[in-house]
This record gives C-alpha cells, sequence and structure tokens, in this order.
C-alpha cells in the first residue's frame, strides 16, 4: 500500500543545520499553541499571557536585563551539561550540583579566614570544586559499578536540597535574619559587582561565554574530547581503541557537575548575597539547563543563544505572574511542552520525504 | 513501651509504602515492556490533584481515585506517543512529563491549595482480623483500605507477568521486540498498554496521598516520591514481590524520617530515603546479586520494524 503514495520518506544520514533550525522552530510554535490552549482553560486570555510574556522578556532595557539574569545560570549550568550529554551521561543532577557550588560559595563568604581580595575568586574555586565533587559521585558510580546515573544523579539533588534546609535552618543560620531561615549577608567583599541598576552580575556571564567557547575547543580540537566524543557514540569502539571509560566519564562530570557549581556561585554571589531555601536560590535552573543543552543540540556555542531563550521564558513567566495572577508553574507547563515538542519533532530530522519519479 | 513502638512504626509503614508500591508496580509493568517512564513523578502529582478536585467538587472520594487513575494514564500516553510512535529519547520524554506534570498540576491546583476536604477515603478496622495479637494490630487497625488494594495486586500482577501468556507476551516485548513482532505480537499495541497501567497506577498512588493518606491539596506534593519509585524498580529488578519489599523498606525510611525527629534534625532524616536509595543500588551492584538484577534487554529502545 505504501508504495503507492507518490512520496516516499527515506532515512537521512545527516540532518542539515537549516533543517535543524526549522524543525525546532516549528516544534517551539507548537508548544506555544498548546501553551495557549492552557492559558485559555486556566481562564486568561491567550493573546494577553503571550504580549505580557514577551514585553516582560524584552519590553526595555531593564525586562532585557533580567533576561540576561536568568539565562546567567543556565548557561554556565547548559554549558556543563552539554559535555555530558555528549559522553552519553545523564546528568539530571544539575540542580544539586549547583546547590552544592551555591552553598561551598556561602562557606567561603561567611565563615573562611581568606583575606577580602580573594574572596570572590576562592568563592568560584571551591563552588566549582564542590559541585565537581557532587557530580564525581555518580560519574565513579556508573563507571565502576555500573550504577544507572539518571537516579543517582536526582537522588543527590534532594540530598543536596535536605543538607541545604538543614544547614539555614540549624548550624548557618543567620543571627541577623530575625529567625527567617537564611544565612547572615554576605560582606561586601564577596558580592559580585552587576551592571548599573540591573541584577546582571556580569562576572558569572563573562565565565560562562568563555566556558562555552573552551568546551567547543576541548569537544572539537583535544584528544581528551575526542575520547568523550567516541565513547559516548560506541563505548565498545573507545575500548577496544585503548581509551579509558572511567577517566573519560569523571573527566565529563568533574566539568559538568563544577559548571553547575559556578553557576550556583553566581546566584548567590551575585543575587542573593546569602544561602536561603533551595526552592528560592534557584527556581529550578537545574532542570531547566537541561532543555537548554538538548536545544543546543549539544553543541556548546548553541548553549548561548538557547539559554537566553529559556532565560527569557524565566523572566517573562515572572511578568505574566504578576501581571495575570498566574503562578510561576507556568514556566513548568512551558518547559515540559517545549521539551516534549522538541523531541517529538526529532524524527522528522532523521528522515526525509522523497518524491516518487514518474518511470 | 517498645512494643507499642515496633507496632506503631510498622503499622504507618504500611501508609507510606502504599504509594511507592502502587506505582512501583505499574513501572515495573512499564518497564518491562521495554518503555522507561521518567514521568511518575509528574503523573503522580497530576492524580493527586485530579482526586483532590474531583473529590472535592463532587463529594465522593471513590470517584476521585478513579478521576486519578484516569489523569494519569492519559499522562503516560503522552510519554507513549512521543517515545514509542515517534521513538524519541524516552529519558528526555520522561522528564518532559515530570516538569509538565508539576507545572500543570501547581497551575490547576492553585484555587484548591488549603480547602479542606470533607470526603476523604476514611480508615478502617478490619472486625475479627484486627484482634490477631501484633499482626492484627499492625495490618487491621485504623488503615486505609487503598493498602489492601495495593497488597492485593502485588501477587497478582506477579502472576500475571510470570504465569500467563499475557506476562510471556510483555517479558518478550521488553527482552526481544523483533522476536516478538515476528511472532505476530503487535509490539506497539503492548508498549502502550502497559505504558497506560504504569500511568493509571501512579495516578491513583497520587490520589490516595491527597484524598485517604492526609486528605489536602499542596504545590509538589508529591515532593519527589515518583523518582524513589524509579529507584524502586530497579531495586526491585523488575520483579512486583520484591517491588512490595523495596515499597515496604523505603516506607519504613520515610516514616521513620518523621518518627526520628525529637532526636535528629528533620532535614538529615530527610535526606535518608534518597541517600539510601543510592546505598541500596551500590550494594546491589555487587557480586552475585549483580547477575540476578538484569534490565529488560530492550529498555529504553524504540522499536523499529525492519531493523535490528
Amino acid at each position: 500500500m505504501i508504495n503507492k503514495l507518490p512520496f516516499e520518506i527515506k532515512k537521512r544520514q545527516n540532518p542539515s543545520g537549516l533543517g535543524v533550525m526549522t524543525v525546532s522552530l516549528f516544534a517551539l510554535f507548537g508548544a506555544f499553541l498548546v501553551a495557549s490552549i492552557v492559558f485559555w482553560a486556566y481562564g486568561a486570555n491567550p493573546i494577553n499571557a503571550f504580549r505580557a510574556l514577551f514585553s516582560g522578556a524584552f519590553g526595555g532595557l531593564y525586562e532585557i536585563s533580567e533576561t540576561v539574569r536568568r539565562a546567567t545560570p543556565l548557561l554556565l549550568a547548559g554549558v556543563g551539561l552539554v559535555i555530558a550529554f555528549k559522553a552519553k551521561f545523564w546528568n539530571i543532577g544539575a540542580e544539586g550540583q549547583l546547590l552544592l557550588g551555591a552553598m561551598a560559595a556561602s562557606w567561603v563568604a561567611l565563615f573562611s579566614p581568606i583575606p577580602d581580595p580573594l574572596l570572590i575568586p576562592a568563592m568560584f574555586l571551591f563552588g566549582f570544586l564542590a559541585g565537581a565533587a557532587w557530580g564525581l559521585i555518580p560519574a565513579f558510580l556508573k563507571s565502576k559499578l555500573g550504577i544507572n546515573d539518571v537516579i543517582t544523579t536526582l537522588m543527590m539533588n534532594y540530598v543536596a536540597i535536605n543538607l541545604i534546609l538543614f544547614l539555614v535552618q540549624g548550624p548557618w543560620k543567620g543571627e541577623k535574619q530575625w529567625g527567617f531561615p537564611y544565612t547572615d549577608e554576605f560582606p561586601s567583599a564577596a558580592r559580585l559587582p552587576t551592571l548599573g541598576n540591573t541584577n546582571v552580575h556580569w562576572i558569572t556571564l563573562v565565565i560562562g561565554v568563555l566556558a562555552a567557547v573552551l568546551i567547543y575547543f576541548l569537544i572539537n580540537r583535544t584528544t581528551p574530547g575526542f575520547e568523550i566524543r567516541v565513547l559516548g557514540s560506541s563505548p565498545a569502539a573507545g575500548r577496544f581503541a585503548g581509551m579509558s571509560y572511567v577517566k573519560s566519564t569523571l573527566l565529563v562530570m568533574f566539568i559538568s557537575g563544577g559548571m553547575a557549581g559556578m553557576a550556583g556561585v553566581g546566584e548567590v554571589a551575585g543575587i542573593h548575597h546569602k544561602l536561603m531555601n533551595p526552592a528560592e536560590l534557584s527556581l529550578g535552573y537545574g532542570y531547566t539547563a537541561i532543555i537548554v543543552a538538548w536545544l543546543a543540540r549539544k553543541n556548546p556555542l548553541s548553549v548561548i543563544v538557547t539559554s537566553l531563550f529559556f532565560g527569557a521564558i524565566f523572566a517573562g513567566g515572572n511578568a505574566i505572574k504578576v501581571s495575570l495572577g498566574l503562578p510561576f508553574q507556568i514556566t513548568d507547563v512551558f518547559n515540559g511542552l517545549i521539551l516534549f515538542f522538541l523531541i517529538g519533532s526529532e524524527i522528522l530530522m532523521s528522515y526525509k520525504i522523497e518524491w516518487r519519479k514518474n518511470k | 513501651m517498645i512494643d507499642e513502638w515496633v507496632v506503631g512504626t510498622l503499622s504507618r509503614t504500611l501508609a507510606y509504602a502504599t504509594p511507592l508500591l502502587l506505582a512501583t508496580l505499574g513501572e515495573i509493568y512499564s518497564e518491562r515492556s521495554g518503555v522507561l517512564n521518567l514521568g511518575v513523578e509528574g503523573m503522580m502529582i497530576l492524580g493527586a490533584v485530579s482526586a483532590f478536585a474531583t473529590a472535592f467538587i463532587t463529594g465522593n472520594p471513590w470517584l476521585g481515585m478513579l478521576i486519578a487513575g484516569v489523569a494519569g494514564g492519559v499522562a503516560s500516553l503522552l510519554h507513549g506517543f512521543v517515545s514509542i510512535t515517534l521513538r524519541a529519547n524516552q529519558v528526555v520524554s520522561g522528564l518532559a512529563l515530570t516538569m509538565l506534570g508539576l507545572g500543570l498540576s501547581g497551575l490547576f491546583g492553585k484555587g484548591f491549595e488549603g480547602q479542606p476536604l470533607d470526603s476523604t477515603i476514611s480508615n478502617v478496622s478490619v472486625p475479627f482480623l484486627k484482634e490477631i495479637p501484633y499482626l492484627g494490630e499492625i495490618l487491621f487497625v485504623d488503615q486505609s483500605p487503598i493498602i489492601y488494594i495495593a497488597l492485593a495486586l502485588t501477587p497478582a500482577m506477579s502472576f500475571i507477568l510470570f504465569h500467563t501468556s499475557v506476562g510471556i507476551t510483555i517479558r518478550s516485548v521488553g527482552e526481544n521486540p523483533s522476536a516478538a513482532d515476528s511472532a505476530g505480537i503487535n509490539v506497539w499495541r503492548v508498549r502502550y498498554l502497559c505504558v497506560f497501567v504504569g500511568g493509571m497506577l501512579a495516578g491513583v498512588a497520587g490520589g490516595y496521598l491527597s484524598i485517604a493518606y492526609r486528605p489536602a491539596w499542596t504545590t509538589g506534593m508529591t515532593n519527589g516520591m515518583g523518582w524513589l519509585v524509579i529507584a524502586l524498580t530497579i531495586f526491585a529488578s523488575w520483579n512486583p514481590s520484591r517491588g512490595l519489599l523495596g515499597a515496604l523498606l523505603f516506607g519504613a525510611l520515610m516514616h521513620l524520617s518523621f518518627r526520628l525527629q525529637p532526636w535528629v534534625a528533620p532535614e538529615l532524616l530527610k535526606m535518608m530515603p534518597y541517600g539510601s536509595a543510592i546505598l541500596a543500588l551500590v550494594i546491589l551492584s555487587f557480586g552475585t546479586l549483580k547477575r540476578s538484577m538484569g534490565a529488560p534487554n530492550a529498555l529504553q529502545q524504540p522499536y523499529i520494524r525492519g531493523e535490528k
């Protein structure tokens, strides 16, 4: 029956860049279409909602700065996830790694004997190492013992959340916070400068862009990067060629966890200036970064663009929360829908339609 | 005194184990057919919110449980469509389902936050059986009827999976779909059905939380339970009876994380189930235990006819 159709569906080897972009744009459009049904069901006019979303993300200089601010942690964590996904390591734990980075930075800011001028660099260093350590545990468990990476990285998110809750309600609870579950405010030497009146802590942003470029070169131009790519696409072939799966996995998660950790440093040093309830600290950046990395099609440089896109959804979502009285979970709805449409449309990229020639 | 403490702990363990058990049984069926569904957390919370809404509006908690099952089932079909028909990555699709479920439930559950529920599924005591010393007090005094449903489902689902032709069909689809296909089995239909069963049970598990266990709706109330279910499925080696064992173990841990609060900081106790899940998988990964684990061979692999 299928032979009678005037066209034929063929598998294509390498989807073209233009094809990937067209399909991705259509997927985003589809997600927004379904989102408007959700708005409508909630009793909000979808057109007003999208207008509010757009103006909340791009309506003026301040709005744009909010988009950039939200994009910053997504960029750092997303770049780290790209390298993990390249190696086929399912790091769903960026959220926990981010929190550990925030925790280490808070320790440096509040309790370490490190002198003032060195505080900021030390916070980034310790934040990177703490996130990396949190990422290395699942890496070790998977590469040495064959334990499922999805489970371990996820479980460690919940351990991290409760660890921070314990600290801010117990030993690290601030003396000047009126009983709120916060640590004391960071000293001014431990706060990142921001651009003008905005919340853009540009140092973190610069680190993120530099990291995107560095990791691009690491993956595409170096021997360890080559090994990561080979082991990611065919572990057996890599092992046969004498590559070490364990070493490669540990390296990948050292970088991936560390990047998420630095994202956490940026949030506490640039925005909050204290350690606090994880739900207020992160807004789920670690989970959204998974979509950021996926939409970037595992290219670290594309993360610069995709993180801005999801930064806009966070900033715009925050705006419609205020103007339309929608709860903040609306961003989760967007994220879920976009992710569904993105992966659902991938099949369109690996196949092409060819018209039959008349015999 | 000690007796009372142990009996009380074991009895409450059952209450915690019930949602874990229901959802784990469902996930075992889904994964046995070759479909990993990481959307359990999302399906559970959709079940919880729709059960609460239904019971709140109609005053009928059992109708609420039914709608919870339907909601979980419908949500699971979304994952089914994307991962079975469109052959997308199962890990990412499941994550998307969890995000969507958490988002939608937060959105539509907003109005129910903090509302009291008059019509709940109340606990029962079983006459005669409750007189049995110790065992009666643990199993048959002041327990939710849903617990007995979950306990009855375990042997039933185990029997179906390992001793009937339906079970052989499911397992063959999960182990070797192309062989199953040549034997005339409709691989896609079996997978869709198993995913649907998994979704329904996850939904019912969520409904239990919001209208039987502690009748109330709070945003994000499943609080990672769905992820524990994924760990439990591996822990159970995709075997329903071992799923019961795991659910009881983790039910006990969750209960103890409340019970021990006078002595240990609650946040540290709440880490316990998650940390223990990792620990359990580490222990299972050693030695002879590893051989008996065996995930279904075609787990996470979309089926394409004509390819290996």
